[in-house]
């Protein structure tokens, strides 16, 4: 394919190409603009597919528009056109020369599928290779670090430019893990166990999505991926995997109380303790946005807490909607102080 | 275009294919039996794909006893061949004939009945094999129980059609309607040819 | 006219019918019901995905409209209105009198009815399905799926039947009913795509049948097909839904194919190009759309082995589909073409049915299919395959048949509006969606976030579904309006076309030709134009024609069916009035005693004389017909 990247070069002069980079979506979320190898790859075959169907498609326009111009039945003209019954060379013609076009892209098709189900470990990397094993719930995103042994929740990080291996689960139906701007998606099936790599060529964050339908709340069944240099992403790793401090404050001290009467630690484990039936709050505090989708602010997390409900349809998060303001306000400051990152 | 066959010189040697009726019946029905076939074949394939899924539950190897299977396999064969010889006997008119050929089907298909329906009793009585059991159990069920269904209507069809026409003699009318209920006959027996090298005899082998 | 059964009601007549002409007008009423019913729930979709986040449809209730969306536009909307065409032409055009079984015709129609009125009843009872009309397990199952799939399974399965007869019955009058002299390579397209689209329904909606019966087990008898924990496997209902589901895409784009193939070879005034490469091209796909199921589900994780066959054995379509798109082409190429509403439709296909097939042949790339896998890529094109490929085609034939159908023209002002209008929505409302899909959106979602560059393209596309409403209401206005000022129809031709069915008088006596006519060549009635006096050569004298008797049997079965599944829906609601089982058993008995009247009760139809039938000749010759 490297013939191909070269050629590619010169694409940015035709109008389709100009069309489909011309910064179309958001960054770190559009396909359009890949941020990893694998979606690079995805997008030049993507362009060079559409290059082969653009001339199919030229052919037949150009057919056509001649048709509509030339071959109109005049007011009054009741001459009979010839018959034809048909003609074999132009008959072999539109068969073979399909035949050719769809072999030159069988040939990537198939590289790139066999490429894409590797789940060997990143040759440069060699054993440090990281290992994610991602679980689909209704309608949130669990990550076990297994070896390191720790488990986020709605948001996953990565080292920069490594292949990080992800084993794909789901608890309840089928999901599908997606990360347009790196790469495919593959479904996360009941009872089945899939394998996928990605690798983001530069830092931040990127916006993954749910694309397969899982109920009502599927639209809002976001994550993200947040790429970190490696010395960054070990950094990170160490904060997940340390002891949970006490807060230093009493407003989240208090808060701390509030979240284990209320039995949030029942289904949110923040650190080793507690269950992983709802999404892990060892770093909540730096979540980027809450829900999976409700910028990270106070009114939304009290909005969420007391109704979670009518911002997440069939979530499983218990409502709060008589929690006392003071409690509100101190569980809020408890879960504002869960960082890692200092 | 119907009815313009002259039967002044007795019937045609294949009455059920004389009339444009007994031809649009016939194709039909062949068509018909080829969906059958491609509705038993996923049924085959759900079986197939979970034959290993037993969580815990009995295996096949556990249940099958072939000797059972053996006596029914032999009834369902020998029914068919039963319903060979009536068609032969409709061929040759002689009413009579057929009309005893079928009605020995019918008593060996109701047999073939008798026998499954203590099969599945005794699978679930001593070897808590019901249908919730585990996925092998609920597609065995559907797989062998489609089969039973199958006969139970056919041998209801059969009999509806003996009764109806148990003076009628051969007619124009009536011959398409036996030879295409032999038809299914037969396809109902080759299908249990099928259910019993996928599911007994591949069941106790492994 | 023959008229001698007017002491009935004109009720009672269309309840107890066999006529497949008028079977064909109740498919096309019932599939118009359910194309605008879907159409609604499209409309209100792209309103609520017109802005980021709006409110204007709940998540739980969006999944209730793309379900209902999808199942009704491809198993109560598409299929009904090919059906029309396919019961109003086929006899017509092979030169019989009627299809082979008028009885299982009318019963074929009545189950499809009552099963679509089942699904439908969901809104009812707490709302409808919500899994998609794919269905996937688990989301489906038992443990997840609320009553609204109960009635898809049943509703589904109750109109599948209706389904499976009608196509045996159009398999078995293709080949047995066809006029003296209409062998097989002489079939008009029409027929040969509907036989082989009947073959397919055979093929593939039996597995549908075994997969919604596994469905309706696990949902109401705990069966553990797709239960991972009790050794089930949730994988194994994608592959029988699939194995039915593609070749279901080429059950209905074959039948419009098929129109198409009519449609541009009358009003090119020219023979279809290629007419043998065209028969075995439609064979190759449908042979090839049985091979290439699980290209649905390439992300499901089959590994690279199976991905990679199902992807190649999917490009493979694009040869048999290329030599049909230019075949078209050059039928139309060097012929003598008349613009009329119905050749707009039929000519704007084939280019827009290759913006979609090369959007598949795209999607076939599996690696790169892992980017467009259930994103608005997706859903932009099966559209065009199925609105700009199923829904021109079946405009065109509704143009084009219109007339013979109804003894009226449709008005040509208002067509080519509707025309311009519909067709340019459409181009505005999908064309977006392919970029959508590369963008980042995810099919079937009920909203997206304002922050992600989507909104543009998502408001023009929700105007382009304006467009397209204001051109369907336009059609409706035109229907309306044709009927009491539209141009009347007295002549057999009046499109000056080729076919056999443009043979028969306007409007069509009920036993179609008075006497079987001789066919002579393909495209017999332009043969007899050229080479003989304009008329087709009889086959027979006139003599008494044999029809059959209407029955009211074909509705009673199947309001027995509809009450057996109904009962069976029953079984899964928290208080029914009554046992659930009374109804489900009561409905079978229904069904099956009408099954074992209709069995006892020997009924050989009447005969028409041959008196009454020269008297109608000579009232035509009269007429100037």
């Amino acid at each position: 394919m490297k013939l191909w990247k070269t050629a590619s070069r010169f694409l940015p002069l035709s109008f389709l190409t100009l069309l489909l980079t011309g910064c179309l979506g958001e960054e770190n979320l559009t396909a359009l603009d890949p941020k990893g190898p694998q979606s690079q790859w995805i997008y030049d075959n993507m362009i060079l597919s559409i290059i082969v169907m653009a001339l199919v498609s030229i052919v037949v326009f150009a057919i056509f528009f001649i048709i509509l111009a030339k071959y109109r039945r005049k007011p009054g003209d009741d001459e009979i056109p010839k018959q034809v019954h048909g003609n074999t060379a132009l008959e072999i013609t539109w068969t073979v020369i399909p035949i050719i076009l769809l072999i030159i892209l069988a040939v990537p098709t198939i590289t790139g599928t066999f490429m894409f189900a590797d789940k060997e470990p990143d040759p440069e990397v060699g054993e440090d290779t990281v290992y994610i094993k991602v679980t689909g719930h209704q309608f949130w995103w669990q990550f076990d670090y297994e070896e390191e042994g720790f488990t986020a929740g709605q948001e996953v990080y990565i080292p920069v430019g490594e292949k990080v291996i992800f084993e794909l689960h789901a608890q309840d139906v089928i999901h599908s893990f997606w990360v347009p701007a790196l790469g495919g998606k593959l479904d996360t099936v009941p009872g089945i166990t899939n394998h996928m790599w990605l690798e983001a060529d530069e830092p931040g964050v990127y916006k993954g999505k749910c694309a397969e339908l899982c109920g009502p709340a599927h639209a809002l069944m976001d994550f993200k991926l947040i790429a970190l240099e490696r010395e960054e992403y070990d950094a990170w790793v160490e904060g997940m995997t340390a002891e949970v401090e006490e807060p230093t404050e009493t407003l989240a001290n208090q808060g701390r109380a509030v979240f284990e009467e209320n039995s949030c630690i029942g289904c949110h484990a923040v650190g080793g303790a507690g269950t992983a039936a709802g999404p892990t709050f060892t770093n909540f505090g730096e979540r980027e946005v809450i829900a999976g989708y409700l910028e990270n602010t106070d009114e939304n997390l009290e909005a969420w807490i007391r109704d979670p409900e009518s911002l997440k349809q069939g979530n499983e998060m218990p409502a709060f909607p008589d929690m006392s303001d003071e409690d509100m306000e101190a569980l809020i400051a408890y879960l504002r102080s869960l960082n890692v990152k200092e | 275009m119907a009815g313009a066959v002259d039967t002044s010189k007795g019937l045609p040697s294949h009455p059920e294919r004389a009339t444009l009726e007994g031809k649009n019946k016939f194709l039909g029905f062949w068509f018909f039996l080829g969906g059958e076939t491609i509705l038993f074949a996923t049924f085959f394939g759900t079986f197939l794909g979970l034959r290993g899924g037993t969580a815990d539950g009995p295996t096949s190897a556990d249940l099958v006893a072939l000797d059972l299977v053996f006596i029914m396999t032999m009834l369902l064969l020998t029914s068919s061949l039963t319903s060979v010889l009536a068609m032969f006997a409709m061929k040759k008119n002689n009413f009579k004939a057929m009309m005893i050929w079928m009605w020995i089907t019918v008593v060996l298909g109701l047999a073939f009945l008798g026998f499954e329906i203590y099969e599945f009793h005794h699978y679930v009585t001593d070897y808590e094999f019901g249908f919730s059991t585990s996925a092998f159990a609920s597609a065995f069920y559907s797989l062998v129980g489609l089969h039973g269904a199958h006969v139970a209507f056919g041998l209801s069809w059969i009999i509806v059609l003996l009764i109806r026409y148990r003076k009628s003699g051969i007619t124009l009318t009536n011959a398409p309607k036996f030879y295409v209920a032999g038809l299914y006959w037969h396809f109902i027996d080759v299908v249990w040819v099928f259910i019993f090298t996928v599911v007994y005899l591949m069941g106790v082998g492994g | 006219m023959a008229t001698q059964k007017q002491e009935k009601s004109v009720i009672w007549d269309w309840l107890t019918t066999v006529d497949h002409k008028k079977i064909a007008i109740m498919y096309l009423i019932a599939g118009t019901l359910f194309f605008v019913k879907a159409g609604v729930m499209a409309l209100f979709m792209r309103i609520q995905l017109m802005y980021p986040e709006m409110n204007f449809l709940s998540g739980q209730t969006f999944n209730e409209f793309i379900t209902m969306h999808g199942t009704i536009m491809l198993f109560l909307a598409a299929t009904p209105l090919l059906f029309a065409f396919m019961n109003y032409v086929i006899p017509l055009q092979i030169g019989a009198r009627d299809v082979a079984f008028p009885f299982v015709n009318a019963l074929g129609f009545w189950i499809f009815f009552s099963g679509g009125l089942l699904l439908s009843l969901s809104w009812f009872f707490g709302g409808g399905p919500d899994a998609g009309w794919t269905a996937y397990v688990p989301l489906s199952s038992r443990d997840y799926g609320g009553l609204g799939l109960d009635f898809y399974v049943l509703g589904l399965q109750v109109s599948g039947i209706g389904t499976l007869i009608s196509a045996i019955n159009f398999l078995v009058t293709i080949v047995n009913m066809r006029a003296p002299g209409m062998t097989m390579m002489r079939l008009p397209l029409f027929v040969w795509t509907s036989f082989i689209s009947s073959t397919l329904i055979l093929f593939a909606f039996t597995p549908l049948a075994a997969g919604l019966a596994l469905l309706m087990l696990d949902r109401l008898f705990e069966a553990q097909y797709f239960i991972p924990s009790m050794g089930g496997n949730v994988v194994l209902w994608q592959h029988i839904f699939w194995i039915f589901g593609h070749p279901e895409v080429y059950i209905l784009v074959l039948p419009a194919f098929g129109i198409i193939s009519e449609v541009i070879p009358a009003f090119s005034r020219k023979r279809l190009f290629g007419y043998t490469a065209m028969v075995f091209a439609t064979m190759i796909i449908a042979f090839l759309g049985f091979m290439v199921w699980a290209h649905h589900m390439f992300t499901v994780g089959m590994g690279p082995v199976a991905n990679s066959i199902f992807a190649v054995a999917t490009m493979t379509i694009a040869v048999p589909t290329g030599i049909k798109i230019f075949n078209w082409l050059f039928t139309m190429w060097g012929g003598k073409i008349t613009f009329n509403t119905a050749m707009l439709f039929a000519s704007s296909f084939v280019p827009t049915f290759v913006l979609g097939g090369v959007t598949g042949v795209m999607l076939a790339m599996a690696p790169v299919d892992y980017l467009y896998h259930d994103t608005y890529f997706v859903v932009a094109h099966f559209h065009y395959i199925i609105v700009g490929g199923i829904v021109l085609s079946l405009f065109a034939g509704l143009f084009y048949w219109y007339p013979k159908m109804f003894g009226h023209m449709l008005n040509e002002t208002l067509g080519k509006l509707f025309f311009w209008i519909f067709y340019i929505g459409f181009h505005l409302t999908f064309f977006v969606q392919h970029l959508l899909g590369l963008m980042g959106m995810p099919r079937r979602v009920y909203t997206y976030l304002g922050d992600q560059g989507l909104d543009a393209f998502n408001f023009i596309s929700t105007i382009g579904t304006f467009f397209m409403s204001a051109g369907v209401i336009l059609l409706v206005i035109n229907v309306i309006y044709s009927a009491y000022k539209g141009e009347r129809v007295t002549v057999a031709d009046p499109w000056d076309a080729r076919t056999l069915e443009w043979a028969t008088p306007t409007p069509v006596p009920e036993y179609n030709f008075a006497q079987t006519p001789q066919v002579r060549s393909l495209d017999p009635l332009f043969y007899e134009k050229i080479h003989g006096d304009g008329t087709m050569k009889p086959a027979e004298p006139v003599t008494d024609i044999h029809m059959p008797n209407g029955s009211i049997l074909p509705l009673i079965m199947s309001i027995g069916l509809f009450f057996a599944g109904f009962g069976l829906i029953m079984l899964n609601m928290d208080n029914p009035l009554i046992n659930p089982w009374i109804v489900a058993i009561g409905g079978l008995v229904i069904t099956f005693g009408s099954m074992f009247v209709r069995s006892v009760k020997e009924d050989h139809g009447y005969h028409i004389p041959a008196e009454q039938v020269k008297a109608d000749l000579a009232e035509l010759k009269k007429g100037g017909n």
